[in-house]
């Protein structure tokens, strides 16, 4: 099967299939990084442009290696300003960076909706690796499949995620996949980060937001702490960062009203003795370093289906409705056929100016 | 001069006229509404308007011309020229220009720009506070004198509710209404978009209703304390309607305008991140759309206004968070309200020309406009209420074309604009 959609620019427009269909792709991917030789040939020849508008040393470091194991071309652009600041606007970086050709753009953005104003104009596919507070796709996709070498499965699972709700693109994009893979969500932090109105994100009842964090966690399979930013204090969601810590930050007491075999996640960085303690970020139910191995192999997934893998090649008549239920064998990679294929593809390009 | 508008069907809601009437105006004035079979006036040019609608000039109560200091985003000429072409007769310029209209200097510019330009008739608006920041009064009564025709502080309210209580107070001196852009800005917080289901989703900040509402509830107490006229701009929500309502019921002097937008499209239509979709007031919800009309339709909502905001691509081609509030609606407006409120029954003809033209006349307390009374300015809109047309951003006439109705297929449309018997404006 295919992607649907030419880029990746959030969860909330995937199919459950179509999640499944990276999971299982990502899956066939770890493999490559076990070799000793660490490389593939499936993207030779292809161009990625990591465009970060903010710092990032995980994410971006992550693309860029997903990138060079598949033997593209990965050129990384930092920028620490916004459009507004640089005096160049992000549609004449996007129109001047087309003009070198490159296949794929992964673009992080301060701002909301950015990835989407470049997809607009872009032939290259672009990849949103987090915009503002709207979606991180990626890092949904590498909790999933974090949680899913774990628990197997996603129905009836119950995930609590915990911290700053209202401004994570985390929290957003993993609500609106692990609902869509048939999971329970209950999100909890302070009135102010955690309004009661996001359980409106999802239909189907299946997200439900709690005042407290001890009701979330309470039979959890998988509690997932957020990043508390330092700036929310100075703009009055929060009175203290110490505060912080003893009412919502998780720590041992806290994860014993989770599920025996409940596991903790973090997207990181960590800030350690805020919303998470040392001893369960260190600790043996915590996945967090799995959750950074599992994070190449989503962008490796990513880029293989968008930038030379099947979902380059036929974008329109592959519903995704159309897949089976029980999960397919993983993917074979195949580098060679999917480059050619590939190279044709783009020469009829709809978008093509 | 002489101009005989024959055949059309005539409506003037402030004279009760709703009948087949021939229009004769003479020198720049109605001279008389004559009866089928009325001896026509010789040597006058004749308009036939067979199959139209005549109504007095519409006057749009909310308009940004640019001008003076933004012309790359509008001017006066080409706003003008922009407002005539959909059938607006008068516009009321915003003072928010740089520098702000907070004296009778700048006022006198615009005038003056506006009768080079010789298209619409162009009302300026003055400011509330010197440049509009909310601390001493502007020279409200001198700005008068040079011309405006109304005061507000738009985009900029004045956020304390004790100086706002003094300029109504000394508006109230002059019998200049005081027009009011709703919103808390601490309640606001920065929202780039309206707070609620979509702005979770789309993880843009919310501006939430409560920061309109909270000022239009102040304002309406406002009113009724100075007995001041005072009216509210581009009202969206639920909560500011029925402020305005209740205000009404006990007699305070309050009325309030409502933009084609806010009628027309939710914050649904924010999903794209298209920066079209961003104003302020934003776009709301569907149960504050329902309110609007529910409010449209019971006669709380006074007048349709434009809120004609023009921005220069290149700044709407920013990111959603930092592209400016606003789109044009001059050229949209009329077409709309046709389409949304009249065909599909929320309000009728006549009482949508009442919202155009009598309404905004009196709002602004603007002498011989807003009707087709004998001795009134020959300011004329013809409408084709069934033309069914589309709007072709590109053929603007103004200088920007930052609208979220490009492309749009509406039926009903302005064909024709007089200003002072002077046909200014003619649908090809």
């Amino acid at each position: 099967m295919a992607l649907t959609q030419r880029h990746l620019l959030g969860i909330r427009g995937l199919a459950a299939e179509e999640i499944t269909h990276v999971l299982d792709t990502a899956e066939s991917f770890r493999e490559i990084s076990a070799r000793e030789i660490k490389k593939v040939p499936t993207l030779r020849g292809r161009t990625v442009i990591n465009l970060f508008f903010e710092p990032s040393t995980r994410t971006r470091t992550s693309f860029e290696i997903a990138g060079k194991r598949l033997s593209a071309d990965v050129i990384n652009i930092s920028s620490s300003s916004s459009s507004v600041t640089k005096g160049e606007t992000l549609l004449d970086t996007a129109r001047n960076l087309e003009a070198m050709g490159p296949d794929l753009i992964v673009i992080r953005h301060p701002s909301a909706g950015a990835p989407h104003q470049l997809a607009r104009v872009c032939r290259a596919a672009v990849v949103n690796a987090g915009d503002g507070a709207h979606e991180h796709p990626t890092q949904a996709l590498l909790d999933a499949l974090t949680i899913r070498q774990r628990k197997g499965k996603f129905e009836g699972l119950r995930v609590a995620i915990l911290g700053d709700i209202l401004h994570s693109r985390v929290a957003r994009s993993n609500a609106h996949l692990l609902t869509k893979l048939g999971a329970e969500v209950a999100l909890a932090g302070p009135g102010t980060l955690a309004p009661p109105a996001f359980a409106s994100l999802v239909e189907g009842g299946s997200l439900r937001v709690e005042r407290r964090v001890e009701a979330a966690i309470e039979g959890a399979d998988v509690v997932m702490v957020l990043r508390i930013q330092r700036e929310r204090q100075d703009k009055a969601f929060l009175p203290s960062l110490r505060e912080y810590a003893v009412h919502y930050g998780l720590n041992l007491k806290r994860l014993e009203l989770a599920a025996p075999d409940a596991i903790v996640m973090h997207p990181g960085p960590m800030n350690r003795g805020i919303e998470i303690a040392s001893d369960v970020a260190d600790g043996a139910r915590s996945l967090i370093l799995d959750q950074v191995a599992n994070g190449l192999a989503v962008r490796m997934a990513v880029l293989y289906l968008l930038g030379g893998g099947a979902g380059a090649v036929t974008t329109t008549n592959s519903p995704a409705t159309s897949a089976k239920t029980e999960p397919e064998p993983a993917p074979e990679p195949e580098p060679l056929k999917a480059a050619v294929a590939f190279g044709g593809a783009q020469a009829e390009h709809p978008n093509r100016q | 001069m002489r101009l005989l508008i024959a055949n059309g069907y005539v409506i003037d809601p402030a004279e009760g006229v709703n009948a087949g009437r021939d229009l004769f105006i003479e020198d720049g004035r109605v001279r008389a509404l004559l009866g089928r079979g009325e001896a026509r006036p010789e040597g006058a040019e004749v308009f036939d308007a067979t199959g139209l609608v005549v109504a007095p000039g519409f006057i749009d109560l909310h308009t940004h011309l640019r001008e003076p200091g933004q012309e790359y985003k509008e001017s006066i000429a080409t706003g003008a020229a922009a407002a005539v072409a959909g059938g607006w007769a008068s516009v009321c310029a915003m003072p928010n220009t740089d520098p702000v209209n907070d004296n009778p200097a700048v006022t006198a510019s615009i005038v003056e720009q506006a009768r080079l330009a010789g298209l619409a008739n162009v009302f300026p608006v003055g400011a509330i506070t010197k440049g509009s920041k909310g601390e001493e009064l502007a020279e409200m009564g001198e700005m008068k004198r040079a011309g405006v025709v109304a005061v507000t502080d738009d985009g900029r309210p004045v956020p304390s509710p004790g100086l706002m209580r003094r300029a109504l107070e000394y508006a109230r001196g002059f019998d200049l209404t005081v027009m009011d852009h709703c919103e808390d800005k601490s309640l606001a917080a920065g929202g780039v978009m309206h707070e609620g289901e979509w702005s979770l989703r789309l993880g843009l900040r919310g501006a939430p209703a409560l920061a309109e509402e909270s000022d239009a509830a102040r304002d309406c107490a406002l009113a009724e304390l100075t007995g001041a006229r005072v009216h509210l701009a581009h009202v969206s929500t639920r909560g500011a309607v029925e402020a305005v309502r209740r205000a009404k019921e006990r007699g305070a002097r309050v009325t309030c305008e409502v933009t084609p937008h806010h009628f027309t499209l939710t914050d649904a239509a924010c999903e794209g991140y298209d920066t079209n979709t961003k104003m302020n007031p934003p776009l709301r919800s569907a149960e504050h759309l329902e309110a609007v009309l529910e409010a449209l339709a019971d006669g709380t909502i006074d007048a349709v206004a434009t809120d004609h905001a023009p921005h220069h691509a290149d700044e709407k081609a920013l990111e959603f968070d930092h592209a400016p509030f606003g789109i044009t609606g001059l050229e949209t407006a009329v077409g709309l309200a046709l389409d949304r409120l009249v065909h599909r029954g929320v309000v009728g003809l006549a009482r949508l020309v009442e919202l155009c033209s009598a309404n905004p006349a009196r709002i602004f307390n603007l002498e011989g406009r807003g009707t087709l009374r004998p001795g009134s300015w020959g300011d004329v809109t013809v409408l084709d209420p069934d033309l069914s047309w589309t709007f072709d951003a590109a053929r603007s006439k103004s200088k920007s074309r930052n609208t979220p109705f490009d492309s749009w297929a509406l039926r009903g449309a302005p064909v024709a604009t007089v200003v002072a018997g002077r046909v200014v404006y003619r649908k090809e």
